[in-house]
């Protein structure tokens, strides 16, 4: 389903799928014809608990998978999956909180996995999630999100109807919505590296532990 | 078992997906992605050292300036990502293991590297030696930058590149073998890129 004008959500049936932890990937392969493969890790927007895996995938313009997944890929088509990998950047409730998820852009996806696992779990460990986008438009899961406590931030658009935040997460937006260092929160970044490094950094400067601090990074830089 | 084929993919062929210099599974980015675990460390070159240690004869260390003043080397290679890009003829400058082990007497078979901020890498003594790891702390001419390992990083090109462990501070040179940071996530404990060694069973 298409869930932005360059973002679609894809539900898959796999056999054998032995569950997975919220945060973790998949690897997606295409084979064509004649046999040239390219393969891709797209996060889990699913949570473990949800009937179908779902991966969210953003169509980049030059792309190789993403532009096949979003636009050629139709139901009843077959895919080449690997998972689930990743034991780092997953949040169970042994971990604790309270736990801070902070998402630049398609970073969102993982963090929406922990979210869904979270509430379904009826965990009563206090957790957020800021959100940064470019504009409303970009959003991922807006309606979806307004159920949990989010905060979300438009960078590049301020509509004249919104009422929500606008600009980048700094130390002064982080002082306001997230927890002190007092607190211990368990931190999880996940965006392009610009963003996530910004963010990390501001964390850090604030006097949060950087043990505690986990991020997920994609992009070219 | 042959994979599926996907209905209707061509896919982006260039000249070196075919030239054979491109490991299985991997595709070329003109790009440098960062991809690190955890904020990145800011460490001052005055506050650096590199250390030996663990089954050495004597253990060794160097302060920044002593390091780079060790014989060093530029090197140009391909470097290949486990998240499978690959970054052809990158060029580093760094000192070798092989300088750095002169002369030390040991009977370890495993290295261990450590590293500012808690990260970890293991490797067989044999894939350090020979010409085959360095420290580097230079890339394209420039002092390495931290979010890319600086001040120095462990530098091992021929196996996936979460081997060659940023920000590090030494090799604890090891009897035994012992998981670092992403093999004990669940990432493959060796990482031989042309045997696609991704995974824990791969």
């Amino acid at each position: 389903m298409t869930e932005t004008a360059r973002t679609k959500s894809i539900a898959l049936a796999a056999a054998d799928w032995a569950g997975h932890l919220a945060g973790q990937h998949v690897d997606v392969r295409l084979t064509a014809d004649d046999g040239y493969q390219a393969q891709r890790s797209y996060s889990i927007a699913s949570a473990p608990e949800d009937e179908h895996l779902v991966i969210t995938v953003q169509r980049l313009d030059d792309g190789e998978v993403s532009p096949y997944l979003t636009e050629t890929l139709v139901p009843g088509d077959e895919l080449e999956l690997r998972g689930p990998i990743g034991g780092y950047f997953i949040w169970k409730e042994e971990l604790g909180g309270p736990v801070l998820l902070i998402a630049g852009g398609s970073g969102v996806v993982p963090l929406r996995a922990i979210l869904r696992h979270h509430r379904a779990i009826g965990s009563e460990i206090p957790v957020r999630l800021l959100y940064s986008a470019r504009t409303r438009a970009d959003l991922i899961y807006r309606d979806e999100l307004a159920r949990y406590d989010t905060v979300i931030t438009l960078t590049s658009e301020q509509p004249q109807d919104w009422n929500g935040r606008t600009g980048r997460i700094d130390s002064v937006f982080l002082t306001e919505t997230a927890w002190s260092p007092t607190e211990r929160p368990l931190a999880y970044i996940c965006g392009p590296t610009g963003f996530v490094e910004a963010v990390a950094d501001a964390l850090v400067t604030l006097g949060h532990d950087p043990s505690r601090i986990r991020t997920e990074r994609f992009g070219p830089t | 078992m042959t994979p599926p084929v996907s209905r209707g993919f061509r896919g982006r062929r260039t000249e070196q997906s075919d030239s054979g210099r491109v490991p299985p599974g991997q595709y070329v980015t003109p790009d440098f992605p960062v991809l690190s675990a955890g904020p990145t460390p800011h460490t001052p070159p005055e506050s650096w050292s590199f250390e030996l240690r663990g089954e050495i004869d004597e253990p060794r260390s160097w302060t920044w300036e002593q390091f780079t003043a060790l014989p060093n080397e530029r090197i140009t290679v391909d470097i290949h990502c486990v998240t499978k890009w690959s970054k052809l003829d990158t060029s580093w400058r760094g000192v070798s293991l092989d300088t750095l082990l002169d002369g030390v007497e040991t009977t370890a078979e495993y290295v261990l590297a450590f590293c500012d901020g808690g990260y970890t890498s293991n490797l067989p003594m044999e894939d350090v030696r020979d010409g085959k790891a360095w420290i580097t702390y230079e890339y394209e001419d420039e002092p390495l930058h931290p979010e890319h390992g600086g001040p120095a990083r462990l530098f091992v090109p021929h196996l996936y590149f979460w081997k060659s462990a940023k920000w590090v501070r030494g090799i604890e040179l090891r009897q035994d073998d012992t998981p670092g940071f992403w093999e004990g996530y669940g990432y493959h404990n060796y990482g031989d890129p042309w045997k696609e060694q991704r995974y824990a069973g791969d």
